[in-house]
């Protein structure tokens, strides 16, 4: 329902902890705010590679967790139309310019058989100057 | 013609504002404000979707949302309750934990001021009953949402009536969602599924066995025969989770309907609905008796957002223009 929404267009960055990588603003699509445990998956493909869960983080109001921490946490929320942060790790830089950002979405919807969510693809530009969130 | 008598009261969802909600370019307060400049004045909300830090209401929070009931003069009607049964990815939420669940729900509307609780159409209902004693200590009703493809014959259906009639709870209670009613296809979303590249064909073929309120059953099977792909198939789908009922079929079930979700998805430029009839609606309700609110629910900007400026502040007026003429309002 706001699919096209999931990805941000504005403050795609590199990383500000001079790690290789970047990060790419997210947002849920879905109708309501959802309880973290039920976000199953942000699953980023940055020009044309998958990037393992395991080398991105999610940070929602300044709270920031790994993948594997989600599913236990019960007590925060990706909030309706909140942009979260999704940071990834790269081998090399990013480079200037023009990324292609697929994100795909999965969320556990009690009252749907099947998994819920959706999937965005966006051509980002990285902003030049590196900011924190 | 003139209206009968009747106490019907007109509200909105703030569901109906979710594009503008989730863009930020409506605020919290503004859904309010227009709600009240349109005479929608009775609001129903999403704590979930609308509040921030849910389930923890602020006090400042609170003293904002009375505040904003007076400046704007609406009326706080209704939650909207989500039963998390998946809320842990391992294990199922136990009866005990749904009954709290529910409870919890219902200390926030008390705290909204609201005394309709939409329980949404998974709650189960032995839910229903375990929560019913707390509602009624607490003056809120909690009123089961019947949505579509749900109707008053279904098991399901049946199952929370027995209950309902069973223990004569005065909490509990029927919320019929307009969508229940869907007369002919909305072509809001043939239209859509057009331009995410569904074959016209089957677009043709979906819409027509619909309006015709033909056998929807094996409509996905026969498109995937005829060539289909995903998107011919999530319209399939669509039309096998739109239904159309006799909205006289809420009649013999009025006692216990406390609100009404009025589901819609595309107003016209002459303020009708496209698809489902209220012309034929508001008139049962008036037969009935039914005192409480027509609550808007916009659903139609997820349809039209891909190639369209959403407008839900205009889709919402002109429903509450065809209400007022309806409610006999204009006389």
């Amino acid at each position: 329902m706001f699919d096209q929404y999931i990805v941000c267009e504005e403050n795609f960055r590199a990383r500000d902890d001079g790690r290789p990588g970047g990060v790419v603003e997210v947002r849920m699509p879905y109708y309501r705010g959802l309880t973290l445990s039920m976000v199953e998956a942000v699953d980023l493909v940055l020009d044309g590679t998958p990037v393992p869960a395991s080398r991105t983080t999610f940070t929602v109001h300044g709270n920031t967790y790994t993948f594997d921490q989600l599913p236990r946490t019960t007590d925060d929320r990706w909030e309706m139309g909140e942009r979260a942060q999704l940071a990834f790790e790269t081998d090399e830089p990013l480079t200037p310019g023009e990324h292609d950002v697929a994100v795909s979405v999965r969320l556990r919807i009690s009252y749907m058989p099947v998994p819920g969510g959706g999937r965005d693809r966006k051509r980002l530009t990285l902003s030049p100057v590196s900011t924190t969130a | 013609m003139t209206t009968p008598p009747h106490a019907l009261k007109r509200g909105v969802s703030l569901y109906s504002f979710q594009e503008e909600y989730f863009l930020r370019t409506l605020s919290l307060e503004d859904c309010i404000r227009v709600a009240g400049e349109i005479g929608a004045r009775g609001i129903e909300i999403i704590p979930e979707q609308s509040i921030p830090g849910f389930p923890h209401l602020t006090d400042e929070f609170v003293d904002t949302w009375f505040s904003w009931m007076e400046k704007y003069g609406t009326t706080p009607v209704a939650t909207d309750l989500f039963l998390d049964t998946k809320l842990h990815p391992d294990r199922w939420l136990t009866l005990e934990e749904q009954i709290a669940s529910v409870r919890r729900d219902v200390d926030i509307a008390v705290r909204l001021g609201a005394k309709v609780v939409r329980a949404i159409i998974n709650t189960p209902p032995e839910v229903m009953e375990g929560a019913a004693p707390y509602a009624e200590q607490h003056g809120v009703r909690l009123l089961l949402e019947v949505h579509a493809p749900f109707h008053y014959e279904h098991p399901w259906i049946l199952q929370h009536l027995e209950v309902m009639h069973r223990t004569g709870s005065p909490a509990l209670g029927l919320m019929p969602d307009m969508g229940t009613f869907v007369e002919r296809f909305p072509r809001v979303v043939s239209e859509r599924a057009l331009r995410d590249g569904a074959k016209p064909e089957l677009v043709d073929l979906i819409v027509q066995t619909y309006d015709d309120h033909g056998d929807t059953h094996a409509l996905m099977d026969v498109v995937n025969y005829r060539g289909g792909g995903p998107v011919d198939f999530g319209l399939a789908r669509q039309a096998t989770h739109y239904i159309w009922t006799e909205p006289k079929s809420m009649l013999e079930h009025m006692p216990l309907i406390g609100h009404i979700q009025a589901k819609f998805y595309e107003m016209t430029d002459d303020e009708v609905e496209y698809s489902i009839p209220y012309d034929r609606i508001v008139p049962v309700l008036i037969e009935g008796g039914f005192d409480g609110y027509l609550s808007s629910e916009y659903e139609g900007n997820r349809h039209v957002q891909d190639a369209f400026p959403v407008d839900s502040v205009e889709q919402i007026r002109r429903q509450h223009a065809m209400f007022a003429r309806l409610l006999g309002e204009d006389a």
